[in-house]
């Protein structure tokens, strides 16, 4: 954290004397801009900051606040204007994770861009595949060959995971306000989703199994009963955060009124999800543009009046529960369609076998090796040309959103008609939602700013992409 | 692209999808063709199906480039059979009214709403897989989203995304802009696309209509290289300010280094062997 004296001409004097302690640090160095005199601040030596401030004739601050800040959520860095302990200019600076996925995904067959947008929001994962492989089926006109049973899984994995990173959202939102018991039971809480996942996909995070045509494996034995068992104890631990939280007079304390946007700013920034239905709106893609069957679960969508931080805190509590009970009604259904496939039937999409647990760890199937291997060599030929060159998706672009649990999260995808993305491009709703922290913040005070950000749970891995 | 033949042939194939006039459907698709330099229509098309990829329902096509070959090999070192082979890529033409839907009502509204701006405005509409592109000429874009947004027949509110997109075979149309528009009043969605050539990268700036833009805008600027005219501030966003290039353009290297895996040695992805 840096932080700018406002004064230009305060000059050298405040300089002088904290510089002394960072002289050896080539890192941190202590210097005199035309800015004023900016101070480079690691700790226990806030007196420096102090003796600089008091030199200054103004209260003007500019702090440099992240990208390595415990308390932005991430690598996000910002970079506030106070006066005295107002903010009266917030500014993001983002591009810290930036990882390059989606020129990487240029490179890759359409199904291994599943593996790839899946690393972009660690906290909703399943979104990412799911967008994605929603575009993809759009361009291969496949949208209405996708198996029920598919439909099914894809919709029971979104929910979780969407508890799953509402939980975080509180927990992590939570421990910046010093409210630690949140956080060590949303992440406890957390685990227990993530167990669900490994269960389920054999992995906690970069899952790649919402893919284009379906998903890539069945559901394993014993799946649905731990699903019911996850669901009974989290009827019994959601109302703790209730307990903790609602009526909390500090927890309000610092949450009510806090993060004011109402639905014009909503709209003109383009903000979604807990941001926009704390406006009052009930804009829920799930209900609105609804895909894969989400029209025919019974759930509601959550909206609060109050523009706040504490109204977008309530309604990711109250979406848990909704998402407890779409959870529930999948788990129903796909007890009824043991067996049925999880991808389409065209075998020029769909991967030729189903995964297996074997000795080594590595999950191939026996029986189709000893059937691609042994029996036929036309089989060993498509597997060949499927696993190593991919299949072609007709020319043309689309763009499929879906509602993550952090607002409206698309793909726009390009195909030139070849094996790999032409172009695909995620609007991820952390990117767009950050654009708000300046009228999140700006006229509030500093310690505000860290739960209007929190308020709007951006991911920096979607972000920054 | 060495034989000069094929050139022509490659020529004559982009005139003859693309038409001088706004928004006409009445051009002439000529796609695919034989190594022979034979110009095939659409009908004879069928026979060889394997020759082009022609998307479904569309009826006229866009040439946006032309591929060689098979497996990425060029050259004499190609062994395959399929060196000769020359195959159009095509991208969804201009569709006919109807558009199906409330489509027409759309464009039908927008045509009205612009007035005498419509035809200039519109280079072509359109419709594929159930989405609507509006393709605009640079200069009556901020009117024409103005317009979307106001109507109260239209009410696009909320530009929910901006992308670029790199077509570097699609002479004078290199680069293309790509605004989301979603309408929670009526609950629909459009796609705007604007192309620019790469000589003149230059679309004027929707962030006085559309705030949401901004990030995007600049997004698209740091990675294509679009400049956004009238931006407030449009500087690079996710690479760092000193960054050489527009990384997500198609001429610019995705980079890596070969990768040794018990004794063999794999190379970076993108310069393996490609299906194209």
């Amino acid at each position: 954290m840096s932080t700018a004296m406002g004064n230009p001409t305060a000059g050298a004097s405040p300089g002088a004397s904290p510089g002394a302690s960072l002289a050896g640090d080539p890192y941190a160095p202590q210097q005199d801009t035309v800015a004023g005199p900016v101070f480079t601040v690691t700790g226990q030596d806030w007196d420096a900051v102090v003796a600089g401030a008091a030199e200054a004739e103004d209260e003007r601050v500019v702090v440099n606040m992240g990208p390595q800040h415990p308390s932005t959520h991430g690598v996000l860095r910002l970079i506030l204007e106070l006066d005295g302990e107002t903010v009266t200019e917030a500014r993001c600076g983002i591009g810290y994770l930036h990882t390059g996925i989606e020129k990487n995904m240029e490179f890759r067959t359409w199904t291994q861009g599943t593996t790839f947008c899946t690393r972009m929001d660690y906290l909703a994962p399943f979104s990412y595949e799911a967008a994605y492989s929603q575009a993809v089926e759009r361009l291969l006109d496949i949208e209405g060959d996708i198996p029920q049973r598919a439909q099914d899984m894809r919709v029971l994995l979104l929910e979780l995971n969407r508890i799953s990173s509402h939980l975080v959202a509180i927990a992590t939102g939570g421990m910046e306000i010093g409210a630690l018991t949140v956080m060590t039971i949303g992440f406890r809480e957390r685990e227990l989703v993530l167990d669900l996942f490994e269960l389920i996909t054999g992995l906690r995070m970069n899952h790649a199994f919402i893919r284009p045509g379906g998903v890539a494996q069945d559901m394993p034995p014993g799946a649905l009963e731990q699903i019911r068992e996850f669901i009974k104890l989290m009827k019994k631990r959601l109302p703790e955060y209730a307990a903790f939280c609602n009526a909390n007079p500090i927890f309000k304390g610092r949450l009510v009124g806090v993060g004011h946007l109402d639905l014009a700013g909503c709209l003109a920034l383009g903000t979604t999800g807990p941001a926009l239905r704390s406006t009052g709106y009930p804009w829920d893609l799930r209900r609105t543009q609804p895909y894969w069957g989400y029209d025919t679960y019974d759930f509601d969508v959550v909206t609060w009046d109050s523009c706040d931080a504490y109204g977008r805190f309530r309604i990711r509590l109250e979406e848990m529960w909704q998402s407890l009970r779409i959870v529930e009604q999948c788990a129903d259904r796909l007890g009824n369609s043991e067996g049925d496939p999880v991808i389409v039937a065209d075998k020029k999409i769909a991967w030729p076998a189903q995964l297996a647990v074997g000795s080594d760890g590595m999950g191939n199937s026996l029986d189709h090796i000893r059937h691609i291997m042994g029996e036929s060599m036309e089989a060993l030929i498509h597997h060949f040309k499927l696993v190593t060159e991919g299949f072609r998706v007709p020319p043309g672009q689309a763009y499929a959103a879906v509602e993550s649990p952090r607002g409206e999260l698309a793909c726009h995808a390009v195909s030139d008609g070849g094996t790999k993305p032409f172009r695909a491009h995620f609007r991820d709703p952390s990117f767009v939602n950050l654009q708000a922290t300046s009228i999140l913040s700006e006229g509030g005070m500093v310690a505000d700013v860290i739960v209007a950000i929190a308020s709007i749970d951006p991911v920096m891995g979607g972000v920054d992409r | 692209m060495t034989d000069p033949d094929a050139r022509t042939d490659d020529d004559k194939l982009r005139a003859g999808s693309r038409g001088e006039a706004a928004g006409t459907a009445k051009q002439e698709p000529k796609v695919g063709s034989t190594p022979q330099g034979a110009e095939r229509d659409l009908g004879v098309q069928e026979e060889m199906p394997e020759n082009t990829v022609v998307p479904a329902g569309a009826d006229s096509l866009e040439v946006i480039a032309v591929r060689e070959g098979m497996f990425g090999v060029q050259g004499s070192g190609d062994t395959s059979g399929y060196g000769g082979l020359r195959r159009p890529v095509v991208m969804p033409g201009a569709s006919p009214r109807p558009y199906g839907g409330w489509f027409d009502e759309v464009a039908d509204r927008l045509a009205d709403g612009l007035g005498a701006d419509a035809q200039a405005a519109v280079e072509k509409v359109v419709v594929h897989r159930g989405e609507m592109t509006i393709h605009l000429r640079r200069e009556h874009l901020v009117t024409t989203a103005q317009h979307l947004r106001d109507d109260t027949g239209l009410r696009f509110e909320v530009c929910s995304s901006v992308s670029g997109v790199h077509y570097p075979e699609d002479t004078g149309r290199e680069l293309h802009a790509a605004y989301h528009l979603l309408s929670m009043t009526h609950n629909r969605r459009i796609r705007l696309e604007v192309s620019v050539p790469d000589s003149d990268p230059h679309i004027p700036s929707v962030v006085a209509v559309y705030p949401t833009a901004d990030w995007h805008e600049r997004e698209a600027f740091d990675f294509f290289g679009i400049v956004f005219d009238g931006h407030p501030s449009l500087t690079r966003i996710l690479m760092p300010d000193d960054w050489p290039g527009h990384p997500q353009r198609k001429d610019y290297p995705l980079g890596g280094i070969p990768v040794e895996y018990k004794g063999a040695t794999i190379p970076p992805p993108d310069t393996r062997r490609t299906y194209g």
